[in-house]
């Protein structure tokens, strides 16, 4: 027993320092993704005829290719043409793609979620598109957009684990490292479950918080 | 063009077509500053259409529509427009994530760029006017359907417009909140508001309306004031609708 612990105790600086690249490239996607997807989404809803059938196209592609297929794609494809990529950024790149079509689609939905009396009576009072979006779809979106949101993050961090088959030394990596040495694969699988488990639990309880503190007034009592 | 009686509002030959469904065919009335307008007609008629014309939220194909001495559908500055014209509907409108007195100061602080002291001092006068001292800090989800029709109408005159639209404010009302939005309605038009109103509570129109417009089919079939409508209808068709109004909503009459 106090060897595991041993163990676990020796192996956690290696493991904490995948954890750090775990969550930068979490961050970094879920950056990306929220940049994009909402800029797509915008594309989506207010764009044009070809604007509207590129994002419809790039959602459905993108949503319908496996995420390590995606991912070894961008990390052999452009070395292919003579464009170098390193493994870390391929994987952000290659997830990116994925959470960008899957963002937009969220994004849709929460815009959509602010009903259209409401958009008429801010045009009547002189709001433009551009002040109602910002005063008031934006705000009302962002109170729907949580829950997604939470749940697109836990997809995403655990996504990165992916990165491992590029040779990122995310946490998994890390943990392949240390059983390669110290051959005890289940302690340290634990160890990383946990950290995962961490993270997910963590953020999404957090996420939850905020939703609550954000809720409006009178709405969601009836339903719960 | 020196006009000295010239109309607050004048519509002249509005048309529009929605696809190959003529709506509007032709639509010509004015409202003088002070006067109040009742349309009615029957469902799909064009009366929203033609309040949404005004605003402009629905372009015409058509015709021209004076406000003063801006022509809404040529004109460049319709967000400037807008604010001259305040709009009240049947589904409200209120925006969910703000309190009844944010709800009215919105439009004063980022339209009106009126500082937020005196945007807060107009809101609350203004929901005063309506009588809702009492509701200043909840959210529409927590207000009944008059209520929130009232915080609509306060939201619309915060902007201080010169004419009001009206369209079906009491249609989705529970009939016991309908007199209390009504109620506004007619101190609103006793004290002077210009207002076009899209209704089928004849006791309204005959308390207060200068003229009542039948439109049927994307036309006005008649225009008269409330005693003569009510009395002797010239148009058979006038005849007809009123009666069945009478027989959907009750004699027009009791408060
Ligand atoms: N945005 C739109 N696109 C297509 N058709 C429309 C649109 N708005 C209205 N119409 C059509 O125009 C016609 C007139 O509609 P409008 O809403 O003006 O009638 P209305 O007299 O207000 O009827 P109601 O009493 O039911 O409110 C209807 O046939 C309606 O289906
Ligand atoms: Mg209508």
């Amino acid at each position: 027993m106090s060897a595991r612990l041993e163990l676990i105790r020796r192996s956690l600086p290696a493991l904490l320092g995948g954890t750090v690249i775990t969550i930068q490239m979490t961050v970094l996607i879920l950056l990306f993704g929220v940049f994009f997807g909402l800029i797509f989404a915008f594309g989506q809803v207010y764009g044009n005829k070809p604007i509207r059938w590129f994002v419809n196209i790039y959602e459905k592609l993108f949503r319908s290719i496996p995420e390590l297929v995606l991912l070894l794609l961008v990390f052999y494809g452009p070395p292919s043409i003579g464009i170098r990529i390193s493994p870390f950024n391929a994987a952000v790149l290659g997830l990116s793609l994925r959470a960008t079509a899957y963002m937009s689609q969220i994004f849709r939905g929460t815009f959509k979620s602010v009903g259209s009396d409401q958009i008429t009576a801010a045009y009547s009072l002189g709001m433009g598109k551009y002040k109602t979006f910002l005063f008031v779809i934006l705000p009302q979106a962002i109170r729907v957009f949580i829950p997604p949101f939470a749940n697109e993050y836990a997809i995403i961090l655990k996504d990165t684990s992916l990165a491992y088959a590029l040779g990122v030394a995310e946490l998994l990596r890390q943990g392949q490292y240390i059983i390669a040495v110290a051959y005890d694969p289940l302690t340290i699988f634990l160890v990383i479950a946990v950290i995962y488990f961490i993270l997910t639990f963590g953020v999404t309880r957090l996420l939850k918080l905020l939703e609550n503190k954000l809720k409006i007034p009178g709405i969601g009592v009836e339903i719960g | 063009m020196e006009d000295k009686n010239r109309s607050l509002l004048n519509i002249i030959d509005l048309k529009k077509s929605f696809g190959d469904n003529l709506v509007l065919d032709g639509i010509s009335f004015s409202l003088d500053t002070g006067e109040n307008k009742v349309i009615i007609g029957p469902s799909g008629t064009g009366k929203s259409t033609v309040l949404n014309c005004v605003n402009r939220l629905v372009v015409p194909d058509g015709g021209e529509i004076w406000l003063e001495d801006t022509e809404i559908i040529s004109c460049n500055n319709i967000n400037e427009i807008r604010q001259e014209i305040g709009y009240v509907f049947q589904g409200f409108g209120l925006f969910h994530h703000l309190t009844a007195l944010r709800n009215v100061m919105l439009g004063l602080i980022r339209v009106k760029k009126v500082p937020k002291k005196e945007a807060k001092e107009q809101a609350i006068a203004k929901l005063e006017q309506v009588g809702l001292l009492d509701v200043l800090d909840s959210y529409p989800a927590q207000l009944s359907g008059g209520q929130k029709q009232r915080v609509a109408i306060a939201r619309a005159l915060a902007m201080e417009p010169k004419l009001m639209l009206f369209d079906e404010p009491t249609s989705a009302l529970d009939p016991e909140l309908i007199g209390e939005v009504l109620n506004v309605m007619k101190n609103l038009a006793r004290e002077g508001m210009t207002m076009l109103v899209v209704t089928h509570e004849m006791g309204f129109a005959r308390a207060v309306s200068d003229e009542i417009i039948f439109m049927e089919k994307g036309k006005i079939v008649e225009k008269s004031s409330p005693e003569k409508m009510f009395k002797q209808p010239e148009n058979p068709r006038t005849r007809e609708f009123l009666f069945k109004l009478d027989e959907l909503y009750g004699k027009g009459g009791e408060e």
